[in-house]
């Protein structure tokens, strides 16, 4: 009985030990790659929001945190990516949260140029409805797009709300929650930007780029 | 050869995971909102089963049978882990649109019911086939799932089929009719559990109908809902 047992004991440790060294030689050895797409994907998105003729340097290598739990639905810091050309920033990409959507969490990225014109915003995370309140996702639908252009001050603040709430934006029918939240997360966002402006542009690089 | 033909059978019809085992009921429900997403979770998990069916028949000698539960979960999680790590390093494309599938297929009680049914009693090359067959059985109900809630609830097929195979895929694309609103129910969970009522259903009505015109001479048939041996 106690021999079966120890013999059972130490089968169970040897596969567990086995799959245990599979996973991590495996991860040891796609680590780098998978660093790498990730970096490719980053680079990827920030050239989607960052027109090129903006900058002319790396942008997604050009790394700052910012902490900011009222502006970017967080308490933890976010990464933000600055463009510059001939050394003098031109542009900014802020990773925000949209903490109120409809299902957890929607991460953000929000271009943004020195004058706090909004260039362009993409998804980079979300659970919202399939077919509802996942046309926040460009591949689903180009509605992100609608907030190309925009600016935030005192005379366009009331732009920045679904056209429910008496706003620019539109909602999706059948989901307005996800929208309300969105617009929300990214005008906290500007509104950060347009506070914190030449603080920001300023920064030199202080994050590992992923 | 006819007993490779059994397994077959086994596993498109007599005994589908999806429809007579009701196994993987979780991620089978969770994701069939379009016919891409099923096909994409159907595919993923039938590499995972063959992989894992072939592994644990390959162990099966040397592991006693008190604990060859834990050892069949640790190789299949390992298994799910490396094929994640593999796709997430060198298919990243395929990992984006699969990769919220591929931590589901871990919690697919499919792949631990196949190894404990079958792969740990039968040789390497029937429990791959019989990983392939069950995994094709089960890709087919998600597929034909997902393409009924699509219809239902965007009016389309394939939608985002570019996202799991490819630009070209593009294409492929089928706009049967246009809708206003979508229609929220075959969408959302609730809908799910009744187009699966439905096709369970209808699977039972050919069987019965299959019955009544071929009576059996042999009552061999067993008619339990989980089959742990196969004959």
């Amino acid at each position: 009985m106690k021999k079966a047992m120890l013999k059972n004991g130490l089968i169970l440790a040897l596969f567990a030990l086995i799959c245990t060294a599979l996973v991590a030689v495996v991860n040891h050895l796609t680590a780098d790659q998978i660093k790498q797409q990730e970096t490719q994907e980053l680079g990827r998105i920030l050239q989607q929001i960052i027109p090129t003729n903006l900058h002319d340097n790396v942008i997604a290598q050009h790394c700052i945190r910012i902490t900011a739990p009222a502006a970017l639905g967080t308490i933890n810091s976010m990464p933000a990516y600055i463009a510059s050309k001939n050394g003098i920033a031109t542009a900014i990409a802020m990773e925000t949260i949209a903490p109120d959507g409809y299902n957890g969490n929607i991460r953000i990225i929000v271009g943004i140029d020195a004058q706090g014109r909004v260039l362009g915003v993409r998804t980079l995370a979300q659970q919202e409805t399939p077919g509802l309140g996942d046309k926040i996702e460009i591949r689903k639908s180009d509605w992100v797009n609608s907030f190309q252009g925009m600016i935030l001050n005192a005379a366009t603040a009331s732009h920045w709300k679904v056209k429910k709430d008496g706003g620019d934006i539109d909602q999706f029918t059948g989901a307005t929650i996800t929208p309300r939240a969105y617009v929300k997360a990214v005008k906290n966002t500007l509104n950060y930007f347009n506070q914190h402006k030449t603080d920001l542009l300023n920064q030199p690089a202080h994050c590992e780029a992923i | 050869m006819s007993e490779y033909k059994n397994i077959a059978w086994q596993g498109l019809w007599k005994n589908n995971p999806g429809l007579v085992q009701l196994l993987g009921l979780c991620p089978l429900l969770a994701v069939t909102t379009t016919l891409t997403n099923a096909l994409g979770l159907g595919l993923a998990t039938l590499l995972v089963l063959m992989g894992s069916n072939i592994l644990v028949s390959l162990v099966r000698d040397y592991v006693p049978k008190e604990i060859r539960i834990p050892v069949f979960v640790m190789i299949i999680a390992a298994l799910v882990t490396t094929v994640q790590l593999l796709i997430n390093a060198y298919a990243y494309g395929l990992y984006l649109s699969l990769g919220i599938f591929l931590p589901l297929i871990v919690t697919n009680c499919v792949i631990i019911g196949r190894a404990e049914a079958f792969a740990s009693r039968n040789n390497v090359f029937k429990a791959a086939f019989d990983g392939l067959m069950m995994g094709l059985g089960f890709t087919l109900v998600l597929a034909l799932l997902g393409a009924i809630r699509e219809i239902l609830s965007q009016g389309t097929l394939f939608s985002g089929a570019d996202q799991l195979l490819g630009p070209w895929a593009k294409g492929l694309t089928i706009q049967l009719w246009q809708v206003d609103t979508n229609f929220l129910l075959a969408m959302l969970p609730p809908g799910a559990f009744i187009g699966m009522g439905l096709l369970i259903a209808l699977k039972n009505v050919i069987d019965t109908q299959w019955t009544i015109r071929h009576p059996i001479t042999s009552p061999d048939a067993p008619t339990r809902a989980r089959i742990t041996k196969v004959s």
